[in-house]
């Protein structure tokens, strides 16, 4: 039987993996952006759960309108690493570095 | 009438930004050419403007709009009147730098500018109307997408991409965080529509964790988004790469709508027996914010990462009003944005106004000595801005700063207060330092003499309201931010 604390650590072991892609990745911008839409998935996977499990169906809802936002916020992400690859003719994380102090 | 047009008349202002930013976007694409600049900046002032006309009969009493989704009352009304005139502010303050980048025949001077920052105010007008959990994500994020662009708005330097790029990962990160936490708070109360949450969770017998870890994500998100301190690390590199104007509208209209949004957020949702429990965290990074705020501003030489620092400090001294979570605190909170907001603007109009002899806008500070001799009107302007950033008694910015120490003490909160009062202390040294380069250094960098009528005329009201002269407006301001705040706290 599948209960609601599987899904959760399902959830909560998305977003931490996520969290870390972000942090502990030196190599590429790309691997960041798919760092963060594992933890929208990690977000949505708990909001169909907690919908199941209260039996509403506002969770499900929200998880429809953070998918779409997902998307506009991969479009945003990916317009500005094309900018920034063009100046910089680089996508490495650790190149970041113009601005210090 | 159907349910859904009244919701529409109650949400006037976003109604108008919405179809206004629509009709901008089609009125730059027709017009054409240089002049779709001007015209579409103007269109977007009169916008805002109309969207500002709204406000003026809106009811006193909260109304709920769109199934609970979204309330209109006082609080959100004096929140909204200040995002509007500083986002019509930030329109106006881009032209000449648009205008100067438009005659250069950069690809960075481009209509979508005013579109752009339309949109982001209609995402913070509905940050601080938000009346559940899914609103304040869709605002939140209409705000902060359209913010990424502008911060990468200067396409063909690498400092304004990789400005763009760092706000992009680590405001998406934020609202990730953010995002996880709001799950946590509707799996475990039940609930995304905030006033339902405080029933439910002013029902509980005992405290649930995961509600807790939902409210911990939830403020680490937020304090993303208004720069208080553990996730400051993005505001000095953002304001420093993006350009001047963008960084003058991200200083000023997003920490109005985010610091709302918290305040709502907690005030209405967590009341009681919880706001313990996040009053602590908002007491640790109100300390951490001034502390850091005031000491890392010290080393700079770049007068945008000062600025950025200062807002970073400022933010902290905003949310000692938020700690108490009493209808004072909260009234002093709004009263403290009020004031912060016209301040920081002025520092950021003055900034622009100035350029090199050979046109290269001015960025260190050793820019700006001897300015009292070659502008000294300037000078004037920016010494009270920086005299009232340091919470010098005549001018306004203390009374702000003296109200939220006020409504700490009242609550019992006499360290914090102490804290609060030591920090402005080290903060007036860096700005009383940049007063000093100015009056007492000689002049180093030739300036250039043309500057923007529109923008000094802005910078004289700013100066003006800053000075003594704006003590007049206490007694309004004052009955307008109780009025504010008393609509949080249902009778």
């Amino acid at each position: 039987m599948i209960t609601l604390s599987h899904y959760l650590a399902v959830s909560a072991a998305l977003f931490v993996l996520g969290v870390f892609g972000i942090f502990l990745n030196r190599r590429n911008i790309i691997i960041i952006l798919m760092s963060l839409e594992l933890i929208l998935l990690a977000v949505n996977i708990n909001l169909v759960a907690f919908s199941a499990f209260l039996h509403q169906v506002h969770g499900q809802i929200f998880a429809m309108f953070v998918l779409t936002v997902a998307a506009g916020e991969a479009a945003i992400g990916l317009a500005i690493l094309v900018i920034y690859f063009r100046n910089r003719g680089t996508v490495a994380v650790d190149q970041a570095d113009r601005m210090r102090g | 009438m159907h349910p859904i047009f009244a919701s529409i008349a109650i949400a006037g202002p976003e109604t108008v930004l919405t179809l206004g930013s629509l009709a901008a976007l089609m009125l730059g694409t027709f017009t054409g050419g240089g002049r779709a600049l001007t015209v579409t900046s103007l269109f977007a002032v009169a916008i805002l403007g109309l969207a500002g006309f709204t406000l003026l009969d809106a009811p006193a009493g909260p109304s709920v709009a769109f199934d609970g989704l979204y309330v209109a009352d006082a609080f959100s009304a004096f929140l909204k009147v200040i995002i509007l005139a500083a986002a019509a502010a930030s329109v106006l303050l881009a032209l000449p730098w648009l205008a100067d980048h438009n005659a250069k025949g950069s690809s960075s001077a481009r209509f979508e500018y005013p579109v752009l920052l339309l949109l982001a105010t209609l995402g913070m007008a509905i940050m601080v109307s938000a009346n559940d959990l899914l609103t304040l994500y869709v605002g939140l994020e209409l705000a902060a997408l359209p913010s990424y662009v502008l911060a990468a708005f200067h396409r063909g330097d690498d400092r304004s991409a990789e400005a763009g790029l760092k706000y992009f990962v680590l405001g998406a990160l934020a609202s990730g965080i953010l995002l996880y936490g709001v799950t946590l708070v509707y799996g475990f109360a039940g609930s995304t529509q905030l006033d339902v949450i405080a029933g439910i969770v002013g029902g509980q017998q005992e405290r649930s964790l995961g509600l807790l870890f939902g409210i911990v994500f939830i403020l680490s998100g937020l304090a993303f988004k208004v720069s208080a301190v553990p996730f400051h690390m993005w505001t000095p590199d953002v304001y420093e790469g993006a350009p001047t104007p963008v960084a003058a509208f991200f200083a000023a209209a997003p920490k109005a709508a985010a610091l709302g949004l918290m305040a709502r957020v907690l005030v209405v949702a967590f009341p009681g027996q919880v706001a313990p429990d996040w009053q602590q965290i908002i007491l640790f990074i109100a300390i951490a914010s001034m502390v850091l705020g005031a000491v890392a501003a010290v080393a700079q030489t770049n007068i945008k990462r000062l600025l950025a620092y200062s807002s970073i400090a400022n933010i902290g001294f905003a949310l000692v009003g938020l700690a108490p979570g009493s209808p004072g605190g909260i009234s002093a909170l709004l009263f403290y944005i009020c004031v912060y907001v016209a301040m920081t603007l002025g520092s950021f109009l003055v900034v622009l106004q100035l350029a090199r002899a050979d046109g290269s806008p001015v960025e260190t500070m050793a820019d700006f000595a001897g300015l009292s001799k070659t502008r000294p009107g300037l000078a004037l302007a920016m010494a009270v801005f920086m005299f009232s950033l340091a919470g010098i008694p005549p001018l306004l910015g203390f009374w702000p700063k003296f109200a939220v120490f006020q409504a700490a003490i009242n609550a019992g909160l006499l360290g914090l207060a102490i804290v609060g009062f030591v920090a402005s202390v080290v903060a007036a040294f860096y700005y009383l330092r940049l007063i000093k380069i100015m009056y007492f250094d000689p002049p180093a960098t030739a300036l250039a003499p043309a500057a923007n009528p529109v923008n000094g005329a802005m910078i004289a009201g700013l100066a003006l309201f800053c000075s003594p002269i704006g003590m007049l407006a206490l007694s309004p301001l004052a009955a307008a931010t109780a009025r504010a705040a008393a609509a949080l706290f249902p009778a």
